[in-house]
Parts: C-alpha cells; structure tokens; sequence
C-alpha cells in the first residue's frame, strides 16, 4: 500500500487529479450545477478543439521540440475545407480528410525545417506560423465563411446517446468529443506500443544517441510536426463544427494556451516526459478554472490572470523541486 | 563604429537592396521626407519591445512577457494621469504627476522584470514557461484594472513622447537612439554585460568560475522588463491611449527582428548594432510594401518567409564552414 | 590436440585463472583463423585535414583487441566508419566476415552484428532499464508495434546471457555509471552481436567494476564475440587482450601481440617519445601551513579528511574514480557544501557556501570536465580568460577598463604561452593543450594562493603536457600552494612533495612523494580500493 501511495507520488498526474478533485468540490459546493452530466457533456464537446490539438503538442514537446504555428495550421486547414465544401460540396468525411491532408503538408514543412535544415523549433514554427495566415488572409481578404453546407450542421448535432431531461429539453454525448477520445487513444497507442511512439521519447531524452543507436529520427521528428499539423487540421474542422461559421481569426492566438495545457500535464519543454492522460488532466484543468469561474460568478476578465496563476505555480513548484534535488545530490559532475 | 563583419555586411547590402527596389518601384510616394518621418515615428516602439527581447534570448532565454509588460506599465501610469490630469485643460499638464506616473510606469516594469529573474533565475523554471506564465498573469491583471475598457486622452507631456519632434528628429526616434546606446554601453561595458554573453552560451562554465548566474538572470530580465515599460510609454503616447491587449502581434516581430539581426537564439551571440539594422530593414519593407498598397498580412507572410531564408542561409553558411 | 574453444570452456570454468589461461593461449601462438573485420587502407580526411591515413586494421573473430593512441590520432575516427557513421574516403576497403562491404549505414553496421558502446553510453535516461536493452533489437527487427512486457523478455533474456540483476522497470537516469554500463552491454547483446566496440570503458569505473567489465568481456569471448577496446589509458584491459593496434597522427605505428608490449612501449609509440619528468619543484621548508583541513565530512562523498598544504608545496591527490578527490575539492572550492569539519586558509576558516568566497579567498579550482565546466566554448579566448576578474576590472567610474583588460589577456597569454592566432578567437579552435592553459590562465589572473587542479593534463598531448608541469612548478616556487588530482600515479609520483591515497571518501595512506617509488602508490591504491 505504502509502495503503492509512494509510486503515484511520483507522477504528475496524481497531483492533478488531486487539484481536480478539490476544485470541483469547490465549485460544486458553490454552484451545483457543475457537476451535472449536461454540464460535463458540454464541457467535453467544447473543449474537443483544444484537446484534439493537445494530443499533437503532446508529441513535439516529448520529440524536444516546440510548434507554434499549430494554430495557423487550424485556422489554414479550416478556412479551405470550408471553400471546399462550399465550391466543390462532398461529404464529412471529405471534408475531415481535406483538413488532414492540408495540415499534414504544413506540419511537414515544419519538420523539415526543424530536421534537415536544424533550425529551432521555436524560431522555425514561429516563422511558418506568420507565412501561413499571412498567406492565407491575404489571399481570402479575411472574409468570414457563413453558409456551411446543411449535412455538416447536422452532423455537428449527432449525439452518442441522449437523455431527456424533465424540462423536455435533451443532451447528450456529442459526437465531435467521440472524435477527441479516437484522438486520445491513438496517441496512447502510438506512444505506448509502436517503435515510433518510443523513439519519440528516446529522441526527447536523448538526440544524439538516438542517432548513434540507429533510431530514425527523421522519420520520427518529421511524424511529429506533420501528425501536429494533421491533428491542426482535424481540429480546424471540429471548430468549424462548434460554431458553424468560419472566422480566419478566432483560432490564432490560442496556441500558448493549448501548450500551457501539455505542460501543466507533466510534459517538459526539455523533451521526452509526458503522457496522453496528463495532457487531458492539464486540459480539464484550465477548464473547470474557466467553467468554474463562469458558474461561481467570477467575471470572465480574470480567467487569464488564473491561468498565468497555475502555470506558475505548478511548474514553479516542479521546477523548484527539480532543483533542490539537484543541490542535494550535489550532481555537479556534468557528463561529458 | 562597430566593426563590420560578414553578416552585418549582409543586412547592409540588404537594406540597400531594398531602399533601392521601393525607390525605384514607387519613386514618387517612396522617396518622401513623409516616407521617412513616418518610419522614425513608427520604429521606436517596435526598437525598445526587440531590445528587450535581445536582453533574453542573449542568455539563451526568451522574454513572450514583454507586451503584456509594456501595456500593464503604460496602464498604471494611464490611471494615475486620468485621475489627476485633465487633458482638456492645457494647463492641468502638471509636471508633478506626469512625472509620478512616468515613475509608476518604470517601477511597475522593473518589478515585473524582477520578478520573471525570480522566476527563472531562483525558481529554475524554464525561460519560455516563466515568461508566459507572467504573460498571462499581466494580460489577465490589465484586463482586471481596466475591465477591458480603453484609457484616453493623455495630457500634452505624454502626447509630446511618442509624436513630438526635437530640432527636427522624431522625439521618439532620439529616445530609441538613446536607449539603444544604454543598452549598449550594458552589454559591453559593464561586468553583468559581459557575463552575460559567457552565461548565454555555457551556463555550468561561468558557475565553476564563480559567477552568480542567478545575478546574471535577474539583471537579465529587470533590463528587459525596463525596455518594455518604455515601450509601454512610447506606445501610450502615440494611441494616446492604453488598455490591455495593445501591440500584441509584436511579440512574434522582435523574435523576428532578433534572429534576422545576427541574435542567436541558442544564446551568446548578438550585439546591438546588429539589431538596429535588422529594424530598420523590417521597418523600411513594411512602410514600402505599404506605400506599394500590398496587403499588411502579406508582409506579414514576408516576415515569415525572410526568418526561415536567414535560417536557411545560417544553416548552409555553418555547414560550409565546417567543410572547409 | 585438444580444440581452442574447448580449451577456452575450460578456461572459463576456472573463473580465477582465465585470464592466465587467455594469456598462455595467446602466447602458444593461438590465433583464430577468421577475421571478422578486416580494413585496409582506410583513409579519411576532414576540412584537409588526414584523420587516417592508409590505415590496415584487422579484427579476428573471439578477440579481443586494443585500439591505442592520444586524442586526436584517429581511433574515434576509425570507429565511426567500422559502426558506419562515417564513411571513409575512396581507395580504402572494408570487409566483414569475408565479404566486400562498401558505404554501409549506423543501422547496417548493427545488422552485421557490429555494438559500439560510446563513453557517455548513450543511454536514455527518461526510459527504463528494459526499454533501453531492447531498443536496438526493436530497431534492427523493423517491427512497427510490439506487445506490451515484449521488451521486458527481451531484457530480461540478454541479463541471463552475463549473469547480471537488474531492475527492468527503473529508470536508467536513477542507476550507477557501472550499472549503466552493463546495460549498455545488455543492449549490445540483444542483437546477434559479433563485434562489440568500447570506447574509453573503464574511466569512469572503480577497480572492483573494471574487473566485473573484464570477466564480462571473457565471457563474450568464449561465445566467439570479439571485443575492441578503445583507450588511452590500457593498464586494466592489456591483461585480457590478445592484440593491440598504435594509431598516432592519423597512421598506424603498429599491430603487437598484447604480451610483447608494456605500458611504457605503448606510450612510446603512442606518442612518438617516452615522456620524462623533469624533476620536481624545490623542497619546502617548514612554514605556517597555508590550507588547512580538518575532520571535513560530507555524508555519501568524504569522511573525515584532515591534511595541509603549506605555501610552495604540491600535494597530490590520486585515487580510483569515487573515491571523492573530485567531491573534496568542490567541497573547497565552495560547490559542494561539507555536513561537518572545518576548513581554513592561513588560519582564518573558510565559508565553503558559494564560489564566490572561496575566490575571494584565493582559492582557484581547475575543473575535471575542460569542456563543459573549464571553458565556454564557442565564446573568444579573451572572454574566458577574464571572466572570474570582470568584476575587478571596473574603471572609477564603474564601467570596465577595457585597456586594462586587454593588457592582462596579453600578458596571461604570453605567460603559458597560450599559441592563438587571436585573442578574439572562439576556445573551439585551440587544441587540447592550449585549452587547458586558457583554463589556467583565467584562475592565474585571480592571483590565487591555492591552486587545486583537477586532472589537469587528461586528454591533452605530450608537449602541452610538459609546459603544464613546468608551469604548476613555476607557481609553487612563487610560493602557492598546490594540490593536484590525478588518476596519472606517475603524475603526482612524479611532480608532487607529498602524495595522499583516498579511496572510499576517505585518506587511506600518505607518502612523501620523493621516497615512495610509484609502485608503492599503486599498491596501495589497489589495496583500498
């Protein structure tokens, strides 16, 4: 038992599901509509963006690298699917794979610049991120996309099963979180049991002997942005769903958000710590914070100030640890 | 003048390069004193928000708190001045609290910069973490204090800062010199200036030599955080106004403008020259697209494009290097 | 006539007499008929420069071979093409196993049954135990998925193969240096290995650890596994090895069997010259103690180490890796705080909290690691040199003085004489020798009292070697104390006053180095170790 208490100690995901829990009581006690199945439903539906999202920075901050420009991808991704349906029509199905193949291809630039050309995550994805949308804004003019095609507003509405409540109004669990869920479980299987999910983390732990052991890290590091992009693109779609308009600037801006979400989740910035639950953890975190504000009354301009609150304090905490123990060790003998 | 080597040459003949195509493009909206006053007047604040992002990434580090920085600086010296200063009143320009507020702005800023040193330098948390953390923290603060509303109508003093002219000279583009010098005169003649470069590039080395790195990171980013605020200013004064979420699309220009002026991002390398050509090259482009009425989001694709090419050149540049 | 592999079963039945038996096969005129690896005149050449040069080299299938040189000769070179991560230039040939290879990959080398295990392991230290064994047999299966506990068998199979217990579920990052090396092993041998290449395997290992690596490496042999050594240092490996190989500025100077050659030979023709101490600095005569040490403990490092060095003395300091030298002179230097015992510099004691103060206080501390903790590489020579006197090299107004800072940068230089094209040239450049007196240089500019250097001529050439030792003589004549740590027995024999032992945290013997002949030292060492 004590064995058992002092593994979990060791995860970061345990100390998330504590805060979680003691959040949710919290706002619970306040407002007891939060814990309600309608309440959660919606919260899983919309955040289905930002997690679909999630799972791919996921993957480059475990690889040791960064994306920035995921966002532009989405945005990207979403505005041609949506002239694609509009001008050439199709189906769901076309159009999730349009958003995929666009994301890819821009996810594939960004690997190739960051692996071929070894230029830094950051500054790469930076630049790509300002290429894409400029491109993209300047060759629409911006112009907001209303009239989407009926099927995809019906299939926006598809529910898994629905309950009717005594007020006859319904809900339900929504489709586009059942396409979140996918997301999750492939990112845990290709973590978990294929080569290329462990080289991600070998490469993240340690690039040059990954090299050295014969590891394909091109192929991993160019998976990884391009699979980023993919996930963009998927994500560009749900949010067209979840609003049924499209707006070129409603996504752009969120990517520091969705990163901080991975983080808070146990992923290092370093590379080759972090896992598919924590990153869901870090996600409903930031969420119920947002949502709990919404139900306990607190007005909306302090949701950023509580954000930056938990990133410092959780990180903080993990960092000033990480630190000490260095100290205590005294592992100031550096390998060479 | 600092010593001309290879790639400052490149942003030269860059810099040339363009000059000449804008002129010869559109030679009669190009070629204006207008043109150019109008750049003086535009550049600073982008100048201040890019040196003080240089300051971070010198150490290997990155500042993405910067705006939210120079917006929560010029916030509280708005609210000072709106509640003391009647800016319809000429006289009311009382000089006692333009300089109260002006003193609000430098202390909220060097504290914010002390504050992300704490962050990084005692805290141990990464640079990139601890800058968007306070971000947030500040985006969220200012939105709080202003309640998302717009401050305006600043008394002729500030008004004078970011739209004003000394025999001549944009007064915004003479504080943007000087700040430049002082910032330069820190990083080469001072010993935090010099370790800071060492540190950039091998943090474990200059702590086996008995420098406090801590020191180091804390300086670091209080120089930052000043830079911001008086970015914070100068942006205050030319909207004549100030609310949270001013200048945000910046943030991603300076990373820019750093890379593009020789500012390694790995840390260790960059110096201040480097930096103020690299700015006036952005912001020659930017006006001239401008003038040639090309789209600002295709500039901002441009952007894009001229960060990767100068990666691309760094990267085949090194591996010829190392060939030869 | 009885088989050499019978002959070998039996050998490694009797576990205390392999080695001799090894050795007596060799001696017979043993040699296995199948080269495994056979490479002839391999050449490579970077930026112009002749890494190797028409270098014949040749590995037979069960040996175990040693690859000698100095840094720089080309031994890390030859073992980039024979694993594939280079490929040498036209004009040589490579063959395995009999067959023709040409430009073959990293990945294709491990197919042929090819290991190298590097100096730093390359090991990943985010992944357990299990993982790290059976990622390369993963790799070279080209299988995209694998079931869960798949790799634990894998694992858990190649630590049967040597006989060694592990936690398969443990992070590498939380074992030993040893214990990482013998998973590094384990990770070789999950494949069909043939060759297994070790760079530098014994540095970082005690006594007690070489021996476990040997028997290991016996072991292999007996399954007809060959083994390269790759070492400057080869004390511990000759006794197992049955060839060694001499690379020196790029060419081969030889190919002997192990039993005709001595550390001393080797070092000839490692380096082209027997290197010769020149005699040691003036004795000291008795005076007041400059440092002083008392009872100082740190739990885990040292325990109860009490000793002097007075002003002009050189005391040495050797003992195996672990034993603490290294943990000891952080622990003066301020870098490692001490539980208890104290610490004085001309009587007053010392704060041991920070750097900082032990600098004030005229201590400098020469690091073990030159490239990490000595020098910021890509940064100037001039940079380096004034980095732990910026702070004194303020003008009145409290801005740096610049002339003052160059003139002192020129006379460091011109002091070790430091051989630099420029001052304002990156560290990278200069060669190992010159490096170290960068080091040197910029802890000389502190005008310490007490210089404590740290293996201060590991990795560096003969000639850099010698201007070292003169220059830390030098410096003890003006009257500074020095204490010097070495692995090199001959080093502090032979340019020390006194000679301390430490093994296990501890100072386990004390000689006076003048009257002690170095065999004593080693014995020693090896007593306690």
């Amino acid at each position: 038992m004590e064995i058992a208490l002092r593994k979990l100690a060791r995860y970061t995901e345990t100390y998330l599901v504590i805060i979680i829990a003691f959040l949710s009581i919290l706002i619970a006690a306040k407002n007891p509509s939060f814990l309600t199945l309608e309440n959660m439903f919606d919260l899983l539906k919309s955040y289905s963006f930002f997690g679909v999202m999630s799972i791919g920075v996921l993957m480059v901050l475990i690889s040791g690298g960064i994306d920035i420009s995921f966002a532009a991808v989405a945005t990207v991704a979403e505005y041609l699917v949506a002239l694609f349906m509009m001008r050439i029509g199709g189906n769901i199905f076309s159009a999730f794979a349009v958003a995929a193949l666009v994301g890819s291809v821009l996810g594939y630039i960004n690997g190739l610049l960051v692996n071929r050309f070894r230029i830094p995550p950051i500054i790469a994805t930076i630049a790509t991120m300002n290429a894409y949308y400029g491109l993209l804004i300047f060759a629409t003019g911006g112009k907001w996309i209303y009239d989407l095609p009926i099927w995809f507003s019906d299939f926006a509405e598809i529910q898994l099963f629905t309950i009717h409540t005594a007020n006859d109004s319904t809900y339900g669990l929504s489709i586009i979180t059942m396409i979140w869920f996918a997301v999750m479980v492939a990112g845990i299987l290709i973590l978990r049991f294929t080569m290329l999910g462990r080289s991600i983390y070998a490469i993240g732990g340690d690039r040059k002997s990954a090299l050295r052991v014969g590891l394909n890290v091109r192929r991993a590091e160019e998976f990884v942005y391009s699979f980023m992009g993919l996930l963009a693109g998927i994500a560009g779609v749900i949010q067209a769903l979840l609003v049924q308009t499209v707006a070129p600037n409603s996504i752009v801006g969120k990517e520091l958000n969705i990163i901080a979400a991975v983080v808070l989740g146990g992923a290092s910035l370093t590379g080759g710590k972090g896992s598919v639950f924590g990153a869901f953890l870090g996600l409903v975190l930031l969420a119920i914070v947002k949502n709990g504000m919404t139900l306990m009354a607190i007005p909306p301009v302090w949701y950023e100030f509580f954000v930056g609150c938990v990133i410092l304090l959780s990180v903080g905490i993990t960092s000033y640890k990480g630190k000490l123990e260095k100290r205590r060790t005294a592992t100031i003998l550096v390998k060479a | 003048m600092p010593e001309l080597n290879s790639e400052k040459k490149a942003l030269l003949g860059i810099l040339a390069g363009a000059l000449l195509i804008l002129s010869l493009l559109s030679p009669d909206s190009f070629l204006t004193v207008g043109t150019f006053q109008g750049m003086a007047f535009q550049l600073p604040e982008l100048g201040l928000l890019s040196m003080a992002m240089m300051v971070a990434m010198l150490t290997g580090g990155i500042n993405l708190s910067i705006i939210s920085t120079a917006n929560i600086s010029a916030i509280s010296a708005a609210l000072i001045l709106s509640r003391f200063v009647n800016p319809d009143v000429p006289a009311s320009g009382d000089a006692g609290y333009l300089f109260l507020a002006l003193v609000a702005a430098v202390l909220v800023a060097a504290f914010v910069g002390l504050f992300n040193g704490f962050l990084i330098a005692i805290l141990d948390i990464p640079p990139i973490l601890a800058t968007l953390g306070s971000m947030k923290l500040l985006q969220g603060l200012a939105f709080i204090v202003t309640k998302g509303y717009v401050i305006s109508g600043m008394p002729a003093g500030i008004v004078y800062i970011g739209n004003g002219s000394l025999a001549g000279i944009p007064f915004p583009l003479i504080l943007l010199l000087v700040f430049a010098v002082l910032l330069s005169i820190y990083l080469k003649h001072t010993p935090a200036g010099f370790t800071t470069f060492l540190m950039g590039s091998n943090p474990i080395a200059t702590r086996f030599s008995g420098v406090s790195n801590e020191k180091t990171i804390i300086l670091t980013y209080l120089v930052s955080g000043l830079f911001s605020g008086a970015a914070g200013i100068v942006m205050m004064s030319r909207f004549n106004s100030a609310k949270a979420g001013y200048g945000e699309s910046y943030l991603l220009v300076t990373v820019l403008a750093c890379v593009l002026g020789g500012i390694k991002s790995e840390g260790g390398f960059g110096d201040v020259a480097g930096l103020m050509l690299s700015l006036v090259i952005l912001q020659v482009l930017s006006s001239g697209l401008n003038l040639l009425g090309i789209s600002s989001f295709l500039t901002l694709a441009l952007w894009g494009a001229i960060m990767i090419a100068v990666m691309l050149m760094q990267f085949f540049f090194s591996r010829k290097q190392r060939i030869v | 006539m009885m088989s050499a592999g019978r002959l070998e079963e039996q050998a490694r039945g009797q576990h205390g007499n392999r080695i001799v038996v090894v050795q007596l096969l060799v001696r017979m005129g043993y040699r296995m008929v199948d080269d495994f690896l056979v490479m002839e005149k391999i050449s490579k050449q970077y930026a112009g420069v002749k890494a190797l040069d028409a270098v014949d080299f040749s590995i037979a299938a069960g040996e175990i071979h040693c690859l000698a040189g100095t840094n720089g000769s080309g031994k890390s070179t030859l073992i980039k093409i024979i694993s594939g991560v280079e490929q040498p230039d036209a004009g040589g040939a490579v063959s395995i196993e009999g067959a023709r290879k040409s430009g073959y990959s990293a990945i294709d080398s491990i197919g042929y049954g090819i290991e190298v295990i590097y100096q730093d392991l390359s090991l990943f230290h985010n992944l357990t135990v299990a993982e790290n064994i059976a990622l390369s047999s993963m790799i070279s299966s080209r299988r995209k998925f694998f079931a869960p506990g798949e790799y634990t068998r894998i694992a858990a199979d190649a630590m049967n193969l040597i006989g060694i217990d592990l936690p398969l579920d443990a992070n590498v990052g939380r074992l030993s240096v040893s214990e990482q090396q013998l998973v590094a092993i384990c990770r070789a041998l999950t494949g069909e290995l043939k060759l297994l290449i070790m760079d530098e395997p014994t540095t970082a290992l005690t006594k007690k650890e070489v021996d476990r690596l040997l028997g290991v490496v016996l072991d292999l042999k007996g399954r007809g596994i060959s083994t390269l050594f790759v070492s400057h240092k080869l004390q511990e490996v000759m006794q197992v090895a049955d060839r060694v190989t001499i690379l020196r500025d790029g060419q081969k100077i030889g190919c002997h069997p192990a039993a005709e050659l001595d550390s001393r030979k080797i070092e000839y023709m490692m380096t082209g010259t027997n290197f010769e101490y020149s005699g040691r600095a003036p004795a000291v005569s008795d005076a007041e103690p400059l440092l002083e040490v008392v009872a100082l403990s740190k739990k885990g490092n040292f325990k109860d180490i009490t000793f002097s060095v007075l002003p002009g003395e050189i005391v040495g300091i050797t003992g195996m890796l672990g034993s603490g030298r290294t943990e000891l002179a952080l622990a003066l230097f301020g870098m490692n705080m001490p539980d208890s015992g104290k610490a004085s510099m001309r009587g007053v004691p010392l704060d041991l909290r920070s750097a900082r103060s032990s600098i004030r206080r005229g201590i400098a501390y020469v690091p073990e690691n030159r490239l990490t903790q000595g020098l910021v590489m890509p940064q100037s020579v001039e940079k380096n040199a004034l980095v732990t006197v910026i702070e004194r090299l303020r003008s009145k107004s409290g801005f740096l003085d610049h002339r003052r800072a160059a003139a002192l940068v020129k006379e460091l230089v011109r002091r070790l004489r430091i051989k630099v094209p420029s001052v304002s040239s990156p560290v990278a450049t200069l060669s190992g020798g010159n490096q170290q007196k960068v080091v040197l240089a910029k802890w000389i500019a502190t005008k310490p009292e007490l210089l404590i250097l740290d293996g201060p001529t590991v990795g560096i050439d003969i000639a850099a070697k010698g201007a070292i030792h003169e220059f830390i003589k030098e410096l003890a004549a003006e009257g500074l104390g020095v204490l010097l740590i070495s692995d090199e027995v001959s080093e502090v024999a032979n340019l020390c006053h006194r000679v301390l032992v430490m093994s296990r945290g501890r100072i386990t013997a004390e000689f006076p180095a003048e009257s002690t002949p170095e065999s004593e030292i080693l014995k020693s060492i090896e007593l306690t170790a």
